[in-house]
């Protein structure tokens, strides 16, 4: 007999077949793949259509309740949408910082007209949004920004400077940590949420090591902020901050192991090096050095199997995020070193169409940063220590 | 079903932790040593896991067992693993169940097991790599078969009453068809076994067949078609030693974890010191990850599912990489005292090598899934 699930599943899978553009069934090769929306939308083909399509069914949030632009799904019909789109492996229809961090946070502590005005713009892809946290000098050591809010009435003026912004200077709206109160280090923050088009708001990319600029420094002078703009209380927006990071940790540990099936470094390393007369690829080193990886990569799946439905269950420690997002980066910076070795002199060019303007060798630069940004490596074993094994601090 | 343990898994833990640390912990295991103790674990102890229903975890209700699962089996060997306890529990609850169930043999030896009276030990390897090959000969004779050739790494091959022993019946040493699984019974004629005490003081055997003759009903399954109930034994027996080195593992995480919060030196505990938080807390994450392999290969093998195969290998090497690690940082970070014999740290690290080389180690499995990858 059918339950309610197997018929979810069935309608999920008919209409998925029919929606999902076939563009959108190919693999991401590079950045602009990805889809993110917002006033200035920059749309390969099939990108809009599919976003659009997805956000009609509330399905770019499918969790999320339908009074917010979300599908209103169980934890079962999300995990079952999430299986279909893996089995016709559909790019995500929208990236957004909206939905993986700011969305959370709003859920948990924005006003009813906070979450009215914004959660169903995020959930259709209208406003794209940055996060404002760090700063030159509080990068680890977040909490000693120094960026003001002067309390003028019914709104905040903000001066100061964030850096390593992501995609700033594409980003409509941004949602930011300031400072209310100067004499109490975590307990004078405020979150506040504004138009990036404000007056007073400039940014500049800043060009890294895999010839992109996806990070900006951005500048505050003289903003205008309505206080009706502030999530949570005043001087309580490290409670926000916090619970937001666990959710970037959380997108940040996933970010290029949700593939399902064979491995592409396999296929990369059979294509380059070539397989031997018993079918084991023809580098003996290198193919122990991926199959040690593979067993790590896959045990790790499980583990973020696990994570999330202990997630759903309200079983996970709150500190796990951390755990996750240090294995998962570390274990995503060994593939791309693997790739690139799978890969040899192919993986180098920068440039070429063959290349796809190098996406290899950009994407394995760009994991570097996995394990710096959204909180270091170190950091998270820090965390680790105190909060899940109780260590003594110094 | 969810990544994690159910309410009645849960409460299955809570018992068994309870019972094993109490009957059976880790001065257990000291004091056999101590004794020279020549069986290898306590009959008494058995006895206990008898009348708990440990023995018959996965026979089937209707069978006289508790008909339970792999996650149910898992459980219990974690705590056998973490409090270090000499057992068959392994071999024989688990192993060698899974071979005969299902079988014409499981009414014949299922209630010795049930009763805790059985001891079952696994003659499945040749040389001291594991590995496919079997090389022994089964040649018919009269109405059954002529057993000659070696196996080695027996545990509790000494000393127990049903041995199952892979044997060949047809084709060549590496074929994988042509196999059959036998039941041989304690003091088969021409059978000798040799009782070796290895590094972690447990007993494995070295065995020989010398022209052992056993009826044609020891046939477990069906001639020439043994890789079934020896794939059925090999799962099984690889994601129990994967759960049993999950709780080696987390039991030395737990002993080294505890020191660093009470050594002191230069004055504060040592466990305020980056450098050995940082390295605690890379442990914890490997561990995790363990955790998680080991719980998944148990469900799907529960489930049936055909990707329980794969996850098995995920789980057996990635507990041996994750555990290695833990019994490793756990004696550097005791320092000197975690080379003495009276501290405990050091017999996980003996217990650890011995369960990451049975069934195939961490490299032999990264091989197995290469191979099922294509490359």
């Amino acid at each position: 007999m059918m339950t309610d699930l197997d018929i979810f599943r069935t309608d999920t899978r008919a209409w998925l077949a029919a929606n999902c553009p076939p563009e959108m069934r190919e693999p991401v090769r590079s950045e602009k793949d990805a889809t993110w929306g917002g006033r200035k939308p920059d749309f390969q083909p099939g990108q809009k259509e599919w976003m659009d399509a997805m956000a009609s069914r509330g399905w770019t949030v499918p969790d999320w309740p339908k009074a917010y632009g979300g599908g209103g799904l169980s934890p079962a019909e999300t995990k079952i949408l999430r299986e279909e789109l893996a089995a016709i492996k559909a790019r995500n229809p929208l990236n957004s910082f909206g939905i993986s961090m700011l969305g959370p946070a709003l859920l948990k502590y924005g006003t009813e007209e906070q979450k009215l005005e914004h959660l169903p713009k995020i959930a259709r892809g209208e406003i794209r949004w940055c996060q404002g946290y760090s700063e030159p000098n509080a990068g680890s050591d977040l909490a000693s920004l120094a960026t003001s809010a002067e309390d003028k009435g019914d709104y905040y003026l903000i001066n100061g400077q964030k850096v390593w912004t992501s995609y700033a200077d594409k980003a409509d709206w941004i949602f930011c940590l300031v400072r209310t109160d100067k004499t109490n280090k975590q307990g004078g923050i405020s979150f506040v949420l504004f138009d990036m088009a404000s007056e007073g708001v400039s940014t500049k990319p800043i060009l890294l090591i895999s010839g992109y600029s996806p990070f900006c420094e951005t500048f505050f002078d003289d903003v205008k902020v309505p206080k009706a703009n502030r999530v949570h209380d005043e001087n309580k927006g490290w409670d926000v901050a916090k619970y937001l990071l666990g959710h970037e940790r959380e997108m940040i540990s996933g970010m290029g192991l949700a593939s399902t099936g064979r491995n592409p470094l396999i296929d990369g390393a059979i294509a380059t090096v070539g397989l031997d007369h018993d079918g084991k690829l023809a580098d003996p080193l290198l193919r122990a050095s991926i199959a040690l990886f593979e067993v790590r990569a896959k045990a790790f799946g499980m583990m973020s199997e696990r994570f999330i439905d202990e997630l759903k269950a309200g079983r996970a420690h709150p500190a796990q995020p951390s755990m996750m997002k240090y294995y998962g980066t570390e274990l995503n910076k060994s593939r791309h070193e693997l790739m690139m070795a799978a890969g040899g002199s192919d993986s180098l060019e920068w440039e070429s169409e063959r290349s796809s303007s190098g996406a290899a060798p950009r994407a394995w630069l760009r994991t570097k940063a996995n394990s710096i940004e959204g909180g270091t490596s170190e950091v998270q074993l820090n965390i680790i220590a105190k909060r899940i094994l109780d260590l003594p601090s110094a | 079903m969810p990544l994690y343990l159910n309410d009645e898994q849960t409460m299955l833990r809570d018992t068994t932790r309870d019972f094993v640390a109490e009957h059976a912990p880790v001065s257990h295991m000291r004091a056999l040593r101590d004794a020279k103790d020549a069986t290898g674990f306590s009959r008494d102890l058995w006895k206990s896991f008898a009348e708990m229903g440990f023995t018959g975890i996965l026979i089937g209700e209707n069978d006289g067992g508790l008909g339970l699962g792999h996650v149910e089996a898992g459980v219990v060997l974690e705590e056998i693993g973490r409090n270090l306890s000499p057992s068959p529990f392994l071999s024989t609850a688990v192993a060698a169940v899974e071979a005969l169930k299902g079988t014409a043999l499981a009414g014949r030896w299922f209630p010795g097991i049930i009763s805790g009276d059985t001891v079952a030990a696994l003659a499945i390897d040749e040389a001291a790599k594991h590995r496919g090959t079997v090389a022994m000969k089964a040649e018919r004779s009269g109405n059954g078969f002529r057993l000659s050739g070696k196996k080695q790494f027996v545990t509790h091959g000494h000393i127990a009453d049903l041995i199952i022993v892979a044997a060949r019946t047809a084709g060549s040493a590496d074929d994988e068809q042509g196999i059959t699984l036998f039941a041989v019974d304690k003091g088969a004629a021409n059978l000798t076994s040799e009782a070796e005490r290895l590094a972690d003081s447990s007993l494995a055997a070295r065995l020989t067949f010398d022209g052992v003759e056993v009826d044609a009903d020891a046939v477990i399954g069906e001639v020439d078609a043994g890789s079934d109930p020896l794939n059925r034994l090999l799962r099984a027996g690889r994601t129990g030693a994967s759960a049993e080195l999950l709780g080696v593992g987390g039991g030395a995480m737990d002993l080294t974890v505890n020191y660093l919060k009470e050594r002191k030196q230069f004055g504060v505990t040592i466990g305020s010191f980056q450098a050995l938080q940082h390295r605690a807390a890379h442990l914890y994450s490997e561990m995790e990850v363990a955790r998680a392999a080991v719980l998944k290969a148990a469900q799907l093998l529960d489930e049936g599912d055909e990707k329980a195969d794969a996850a098995v290998s995920v789980a057996k090497a990635m507990t041996a990489l994750a555990t290695t690690l833990s019994v490793q940082e756990g004696v550097q970070m005791h320092g000197g005292i975690g080379m003495t014999d009276e501290y405990d740290i050091g017999f996980y690290m003996k217990r650890a090598r011995v369960l990451a080389e049975m069934f195939g180690d961490a490299n032999f499995h990264a091989d197995r899934l290469a191979i099922a990858a294509g490359y």
